[in-house]
């Protein structure tokens, strides 16, 4: 097995980990960037439906057409990179990464890491909803994958488990294709998603969105021949009586989206809300070589911020790589309430300036956002479809440094 | 001569494949379209120790005994099987005198090792088991493998040595006069035969009664299950069991080979003609759960990946059902209710001993026992793996990626006769990881149609209308 030294190996060849490779090598770091798929851009490619890049590039740009962008600003920097090449195992003393491809096995003996990878989809045995298995049944990405880049249909009559914006686009892409899209059932009182994909979506194309409702059973042998749809109370739980049964030869789901650590989860400190690794404002996880960007960390709303962070850690591995990558006191911040996704997990004193992330656990009017009792925001509407962002200055860094701890609050009006 | 088997579970194949030992003509007929999709496939797959069966019953005589037959088979077929030992926990005062009497029917059923384990040793050992537990009986020889992997080794090791395989083909009729089988026919055909073994599974009752036999008389026990990811199949080690009731060993939290854990079964039993109700029902599954988390407390459900139903053949006398019949040449391998996974390869061994004797058959000098695996290259030391991907460079491609499967093993399961989904899911474990094929479907399906010279739209799950997708977008 060929061993090979680079100063940053990056996993996942997505928008966060392109923009992560891009940027640690117009640092002037070897970097090497790994994606196990035939080609760059990760669930980018899939995505046709415009809507990316008004923040990065101040333009609406299909996922083909951003990842196109990517690509290129991949290329200018000089990042190596390999694809068909699936990580098998990161030994975290060296550390070394093993890798796959159709060309053999590597060792890869990096400096810095930037793990990369995204998110996966919960599945439908997940849910635990009783009834037949039959075919039909797609997460919604799989779903997409089939569509969109292999031309292939994956039904005639779809219901739609799970509002949030993979299940809402879905539901367009079918009614485009000619699928009739009997509904969209989502289990909370509010939708999933953006406020936008629920009107260009749903609403534009008469499509029904049934709230605080969910499958009760799947029907059907062999293909799904329908569901049952009942409406939940609100501990989401069946209200008897109110069951109804849907035709349909097809379920799409979208329930739900989770960071994949794997090879890394035994290795790091996880963030039990996230799910994924507790980074700091650099993107620096608890293994001080380890950095980690994108949907992996925690899933965010828009690949224009996973781009951005992406960037923030390629540069920061970079920096680490060469030895001049500061670090003071890690102070964690703390959820306070109404704080659902919190990133990072804490912050030091030695950053110039970084942004926070948060998601709220319910739709909300009016409210602060706290950050340890420095930074304060006013958010007039504040959605769980919407990741709120605040900036931290270095003024506001330097004084947060100061804390044990930052308590993270969104307090009501 | 020729002997026909009628069902490629567990069952059927061992069967088959010990028939093949003899100079015989070995014809295997199953109606789904592949081997191992009845009740071997939704099954616990534990590899039980003999001390739950009561003395005097055929399950007891052919439990340890299949048991004890295991680590050859495991050797020869190449099937995962690890002997992880199993408690038997007991909560209560009357529970404690169920395990008494366990290890007695154990005892007399000659299971090896038996032990009564105080509390603390049983926590020392099994730290996440309900504190609550007063005692558990240790049975070190209970183990677990995967049932459908052993019906398709099997069979694959059957071809190898001559057996005659009809997939798809179900039995339709058998023709007695004289009060000898004379043939078999399907929807495809008539096949004359000189003996039949009936391993028919929860049809079984069927297929005798096609002979002019009355018994036995069989329904549908439905057993249901929760599995939970690779990632947490070190928080308990053994199978453990609850102290077993009247109907059934109660439901279980037991390790996977796979790296899970599995939760379940419970035990419904349903009329005689639900024998397609493989559905799992809300309060199942409630009930699974309440089940195992008395005796696991703090499971991590939020890792579930699946949940699933099998049904397996009860009958009244709640006993196998083997042998001769007054039916010369057909003999019963029937009402296979648990231990019948465990019982299969001593059940087989004898039945192929008995039929040879009854019919004069020779034993074949040329019988080739042993069959090799699709190779795991995850699993393999580097330089082997490296040699198999300088040989063919799909070797080196992972298509799931849970599991680390290589498109070089869905083509090699694939060549040795899967046709659908499931057919390359149960050969490789592709799909079966965390993401549940979330990754890997499409791959799966391409590579299914490209190898079969099919459209994608004419790719099944498993078979009939089971189709994945439906045809092209924009044709």
């Amino acid at each position: 097995m060929r061993t090979y030294t680079v100063d940053v190996l990056v996993v996942g060849g997505g928008a966060a980990g392109m923009a992560a490779a891009a940027a640690a090598a117009r640092e002037g770091a070897r970097t090497v960037l790994l994606e196990r798929g035939e080609r760059l851009g990760g669930v980018l490619e899939q995505c046709i439906h415009p809507g990316f890049g008004l923040h990065r590039y101040r333009e609406e740009l299909t996922g083909p057409e951003f990842a196109h962008r990517m690509r290129q600003e991949l290329n200018d920097s000089g990042a190596e990179v390999l694809t068909g090449a699936t990580v098998l195992e990161i030994l975290p003393d060296g550390p070394a990464v093993k890798v796959v491809s159709p060309k053999g096995l590597k060792k890869f003996r990096p400096r810095a890491v930037v793990w990369a990878v995204g998110a996966r989809e919960r599945p439908f045995g997940a849910l635990r909803i009783p009834g037949t298995r039959p075919s039909g049944v797609f997460t919604a990405g799989l779903a997409q994958r089939l569509l969109d880049l292999e031309g292939l249909l994956p039904g005639r009559r779809a219901v739609i488990l799970g509002s949030g914006d993979i299940g809402l686009i879905m539901a367009r892409r079918l009614h485009l294709e000619g699928v009739e899209v009997r509904a969209v059932l989502e289990i909370q009182p509010f939708p999933g998603g953006l406020t936008r994909n629920v009107v260009q979506c749903l609403r534009d194309f008469g499509i029904p969105l049934l709230l605080s409702h969910t499958v009760a059973e799947v029907h059907g042998r062999e293909r799904l021949e329908g569901i049952t749809a009942v409406r939940v109370d609100e501990h989401r739980h069946p209200i008897p009586g109110t069951e109804r049964r849907i035709e349909a030869d097809t379920l799409i789901l979208s329930v739900g989206l989770i960071p994949e650590v794997r090879l890394i989860e035994d290795t790091v400190p996880l963030d039990p809300v996230n799910r994924g690794p507790r980074v700091n404002g650099r993107l620096q996880t608890e293994v001080p070589w380890l950095f980690a960007a994108g949907n992996c960390v925690a899933v965010f709303d828009l690949v224009d911020t996973v781009a951005e962070l992406g960037e923030r850690a390629g540069a920061s591995a970079a920096r680490y790589a060469r030895g001049d990558l500061p670090s003071g006191k890690p102070v964690p911040l703390v959820r306070g309430e109404n704080v659902v996704s919190l990133v990072p997990s804490c912050l030091d004193g030695t950053a110039e300036s970084a942004r926070m992330y948060l998601r709220v656990p319910r739709p909300m009017e009016g409210v602060t956002v706290d950050v340890g009792g420095v930074v304060r925001r006013r958010v007039p509407v504040a959605r769980p479809a919407e990741m709120i962002e605040i900036p931290l200055d270095g003024d506001a860094l330097s004084e947060l440094s100061q804390k044990e701890r930052i308590v993270v609050e969104v307090k009501p009006k | 001569m020729r002997i026909a088997v009628i069902g490629a579970g567990a069952v059927g194949s061992l069967i088959a494949r010990e028939l093949c030992r003899y100079e015989a003509e070995v014809v295997l007929f199953e109606r789904a379209p592949d081997v191992g999709w009845g009740v071997t496939k939704a099954n616990s797959g534990i590899v039980h120790a003999g001390f739950h069966d009561e003395p005097g019953t055929t399950r007891a005589r052919f439990c340890a005994a299949g048991n004890a037959l295991y680590p050859e088979l495991a050797t020869d077929l190449e099937i995962p099987f690890r002997r992880t030992g199993a408690y038997v926990l007991a909560f209560t005062t009357e529970e404690l005198s169920v395990l008494e009497e366990l290890r007695e029917w154990g005892e007399v059923n000659g299971v090896p090792g038996l032990e009564l384990h105080r509390r603390e040793e049983i926590l020392a050992r099994e730290p996440r088991v309900n504190p609550e537990v007063r005692a558990g009986l240790w049975s070190p020889t209970v183990g677990i493998t995967l049932p459908w992997e052993i019906a398709i080794a099997a069979v694959e090791n059957a071809l190898d040595n001559g057996l005659e395989l009809h997939l798809g083909e179900p039995v339709v009729g058998i023709e007695v006069s004289g009060g000898r089988v004379r043939a078999v026919r399907t929807d495809k055909g008539r096949y004359p035969v000189e003996a039949v073994v009936n391993a028919a599974g929860l049809f079984a009752d069927h297929i005798a009664q096609m002979a002019g036999l009355e018994g036995p008389a069989l329904h549908p026990r439905r057993g249901e299950y929760v599995l939970l990811d690779e990632t947490t199949g070190g928080l308990v080690n053994v199978v453990l069991f609850p102290a077993p009731t009247q109907v059934s060993k109660g439901i279980l939290v037991l390790p996977t080979v796979d790296g899970g854990l599995l939760l379940g079964p419970n035990a419904h039993d349903l009329p005689p003609d639900a024998r397609e109700a493989t559905e799992t029902t809300r309060e199942g599954l409630e009930e699974v759960i309440e089940g195992a988390v008395h005796l696991v407390p703090d499971l991590p459900l939020h890792k579930t990946v699946k949940t699933f139903a099998g049904l397996r053949p009860e009958s009244p006398q709640k006993d196998f059902v083997l042998g001769e019949t007054r039916v010369a040449g057909f003999y019963q391998a029937a009402a296979m209710r648990s231990p019948g996974l465990t019982a299969a390869p001593a059940i087989a061994r004898w039945l192929a001993h008995e039929i040879a004797l009854a019919h004069g058959l020779e034993e074949r000098t040329d019988f080739r026992p042993v069959r090799k695996r699709i190779p795991h290259p995850a699993d393999l030391p580097e330089a082997e793996w490296e040699a198999l991907i300088r040989k063919d460079p799909r070797w080196g491609r992972i298509v799931c990626f849970c599991n680390r499967v290589t498109e070089g093993e869905i083509v090699e399961a694939i060549r040795r006769g899967a046709r659908t989904l499931d057919g390359v899911k149960f050969r490789t474990r592709a799909g079966f990881g965390r993401c549940q094929g979330g990754f890997c479907t499409d791959r799966i399906l391409e590579i299914l149609a490209r190898e079969l010279g099919a459209e994608p739209w004419e790719v099944t799950a498993r078979g009939g209308a089971s189709r994945i997708v439906l045809g092209e977008a924009r044709p």
